[in-house]
């Protein structure tokens, strides 16, 4: 496909100068941050949570700056690099530290830095009462400086330290509170799934520099057009694997449901508006190398497809309000999957539903936290209902979250599913049939389970238990929700139907292209609007017209099923659990009994003979002085045969 | 006179030596015959240093003597100390550096 490499031909990044030099500080400061916070000691409690904040507010305001002053240039004239240092030097491998700012790192430069800082306002209020609130900072600041370092890396090798960054800072957080045993465990398992896909990553990372010499994104897109499509196609699988952990992908989602057992505000950061997303960041990054392996496409098309359906099923059924959004969030990466697979038709589309999503999903986390603040730390939506008249701020900002989601016309979300929608109809064959209709089905389930979720928890009757008085939060934490929501609304609208998107990343990933889909665009929208409003009047029907049982009916079996998470625990435990577990039993059992059995016999052995021999000591002078005339006579003799 | 007859003699004194360490029980006598064994080594020395006509042997017969004198000390302070405290100065008594 010369046509497509060529669009995606990397241009060469300038030499960063102005305020492009800075570059290295937005990692820097939250980097600081993170240090002065984590060695500072109790001086630092105070002042902790306003530096942990500030710095991360710097790093924004740095980033608009550099995103203002991009805008100022040529369309072609917008990847900037900066060297920082020769990292590593090892004969023909050649690492060079180098950060680059483009448009695809900028979009998420703004979003990390912006929503990150909002989030961390938002942390102000609502870690207010717990004592370890300096650590908590620190480790935040830790997740932005990762974050930062693995989009603006100019290397795979740089991506891959932040990506190890993030892994460590999500383990942190998601263990926050790991007196509980079971959030420990949660965050062991959030870190055991990453390093999975970390695997995935580094092994693509070596198959790169075995195949092109470089690890540099530079050195590896141009070179991309003499590299065999069986390369191509491993280095696609294996960048889909670490894809898959990080965003909670097919087959390794099992970790994001479990790890809302970090605090609220770690959910909104790390499982809705960042960590997950560099996933996509990911494939889309590597567009030059998917646009070569049509088969890592496909793969990372279904992996996307059975993901968005699987966290949509899984969402219906959940009673807790964390997961219920947690599954939501897998559901909704894996459209950004689906459209990142679909190639440079996607690319565009993957990131602008990211950076919507980012939004209102985390709104609709800190909103979920809101209302856990007021509820006295509950989160089971059973025993909510009705609280929109006591939480107005949340409540408002909550539902344009919802609509945002669900694809209401005018919001964010409508402009960037509805094209990933499209995109997916788009081509030849049976794919878009397939996935255009996952897609689709996927938007009407969404609409189910975000309405259901939204009315048991806001609307219908009381269904509080005795002792919690639900108030309105401070407004520390409804600032950041007002400004997410106002995202919510307005982000789509500024960027989808202007196109100011794709062409804004047209230089990164390449042009969208003409190509025709099986539906008429029209059919497409029309179908999923119809599916979306069928999705509200179901859970209207179920949740808010009929009352809305305390404790679970027992449901179908699909329904148990997805409360089980659609058995994914079980199956992980069953497929590779318990053989891995059946493994190291007959290991330990095979070195306790046959090789230390070995070495242990050997040594009783020896033991045993050398006791017996022992007995000869007998403490008896003359016993030693016969022992020793008789080993004289015996030399004597032998040196007297041997002579003769 | 064949200088042979004092090797025979040595052997005979050392075999006496010999079987006095072997058999008896008193620490004193067993360091005398000691004494012995090491005087029918210096006997034979000496009776080979003539047999060969140089003056090696009657050389090491001067080191096995003062070697002698210096073993006599510390084994005489031995044997004094440990019939101080056992009360006896018989070798099969001091047994207790065993297995």
């Amino acid at each position: 496909m010369p046509t497509i490499l060529a669009a995606t031909e990397p241009t060469q990044a300038a030499t960063a100068s102005g305020v492009f030099s800075l570059t290295w500080l937005l990692i820097a400061l939250p980097l600081l941050g993170a240090v002065v916070l984590l060695l500072g000691g109790r001086r630092l409690d105070r002042v902790g949570p306003l530096l942990g904040t500030l710095l991360p507010a710097a790093s924004f305001v740095l980033g608009v700056v550099q995103f203002l002053a991009l805008l100022g240039r040529d369309a072609d004239d917008r990847s900037i690099g900066q060297y920082l240092y020769n990292w590593v030097s090892v004969g023909r491998f050649q690492v060079d530290a180098g950060l680059l700012v483009d448009q695809l790192s900028m979009c998420f430069v703004l979003l990390i830095t912006g929503v990150g800082t909002l989030i961390h306002i938002y942390s102000i209020g609502y870690m207010a009462h717990d004592t370890d609130r300096r650590r908590f900072f620190g480790y935040l600041n830790l997740f932005i400086a990762a974050m930062l370092l693995l989009v603006l890396a100019d290397n795979y090798l740089l991506l891959y330290v932040g990506w190890e960054g993030v892994g460590l800072a999500s383990y942190l957080l998601i263990g926050f509170w790991s007196f509980v045993p079971a959030y420990a465990a949660a965050a062991k398992k959030a870190f055991v799934a990453n390093r999975v896909g970390d695997f995935g990553l580094s092994i693509a990372i070596m198959i790169m520099f075995w195949q092109f010499g470089t690890v540099s994104f530079q050195g590896v897109f141009s070179s991309v057009g003499g590299a065999s499509e069986g390369a191509l196609t491993a280095i696609g699988l294996m960048l889909l694997l670490g894809a898959c952990g990080k965003s909670a992908q097919f087959p390794l989602q099992s970790w994001l449901g479990d790890a809302m057992a970090g605090p609220t505000p770690v959910s909104a950061l790390i499982h809705a508006a960042t960590m997950v997303t560099v996933g996509v960041y990911l494939v889309v990054r590597s567009a030059a190398i998917f646009n070569g392996a049509p088969n890592a496409q496909l793969v990372v098309v279904i992996v996307g497809a059975i993901t968005l359906i699987f966290g949509a099923v899984v969402g219906c059924a959940k009673d807790d309000i964390k997961k219920a959004l947690a599954a939501s969030t897998m559901s909704q990466i894996g459209y950004m999957m689906l459209a990142a697979g679909l190639g440079p038709v996607g690319y565009a589309f993957a990131i602008f539903h990211l950076l919507t999503h980012g939004f209102f999903k985390a709104n609709m986390f800190l909103g979920a936290g809101s209302v856990m603040h007021g509820m006295n730390d509950q989160i089971n939506m059973r025993r909510f209902g009705g609280i929109s008249t006591v939480m107005k701020i949340t409540w408002i900002t909550f539902g344009i979250g919802w609509l945002a989601i669900i694809g209401f016309p005018g919001l964010s979300g409508f402009w960037s599913k509805d094209k990933i929608i499209e995109a997916a109809f788009e081509g030849e064959g049976w794919r878009p049939w397939v996935f255009g209709s996952a897609a689709l089905v996927g938007a009407g389930i969404t609409a189910f389970y975000m309405t259901r979720l939204f009315f048991m928890t806001f609307h219908g009757e009381r269904r509080w238990t005795e002792d919690v008085h639900p108030h309105e939060s401070p407004k520390v934490m409804t600032i950041p929700l007002i400004v997410l929501a106002i995202g919510s609304a307005l982000l789509g609208v500024v960027l989808g139907p202007t196109g100011a998107i794709v062409d804004w990343l047209e230089p990164v990933v390449g042009a969208p292209g003409e190509e025709s889909t099986v539906l008429p665009v029209a059919v497409v929208l029309v179908l999923t609007e119809l599916l979306v409003l069928g999705g509200i009047l179901l859970a209207w029907s179920m949740y808010l017209r009929t009352r809305v049982p305390v404790v679970a009916p027992v449901g179908s079996v699909l329904t148990r099923a997805a409360r089980q998470d659609l058995y994914q625990d079980a199956i992980n435990e069953s497929l590779f659990m318990r053989p891995g577990q059946y493994l190291t039993r007959f290991l330990v059992f095979f070195d306790n009994r046959v090789v230390d059995g070995a070495v242990n016999g050997l040594a009783a052995v020896l033991g045993g003979t050398s006791g017996r021999f022992r007995r000869l000591q007998t403490g008896f002078v003359r016993s030693y002085a016969l022992s020793m005339l008789a080993g004289a006579a015996v030399l004597v003799g032998a040196m007297l045969l041997v002579r003769n | 006179m064949n200088p042979m007859n004092y090797v025979y003699l040595s052997a005979l004194l050392f075999s006496i030596g010999a079987s006095g360490v072997l058999l008896r029980r008193n620490a004193i006598v067993v360091f005398m015959c000691v004494e012995l064994m090491l005087n029918a080594t210096n006997l034979a020395f000496v009776a080979f240093a003539r047999m060969q006509g140089n003056l090696d042997g009657q050389v090491i017969a001067f080191f096995v003597m003062v070697v002698a004198a210096a073993e006599v000390v510390i084994g005489l302070a031995i044997i004094v100390t440990i019939f101080r405290t056992r009360r006896s100065t018989s070798v099969d008594g001091a047994n207790l550096l065993k297995y």
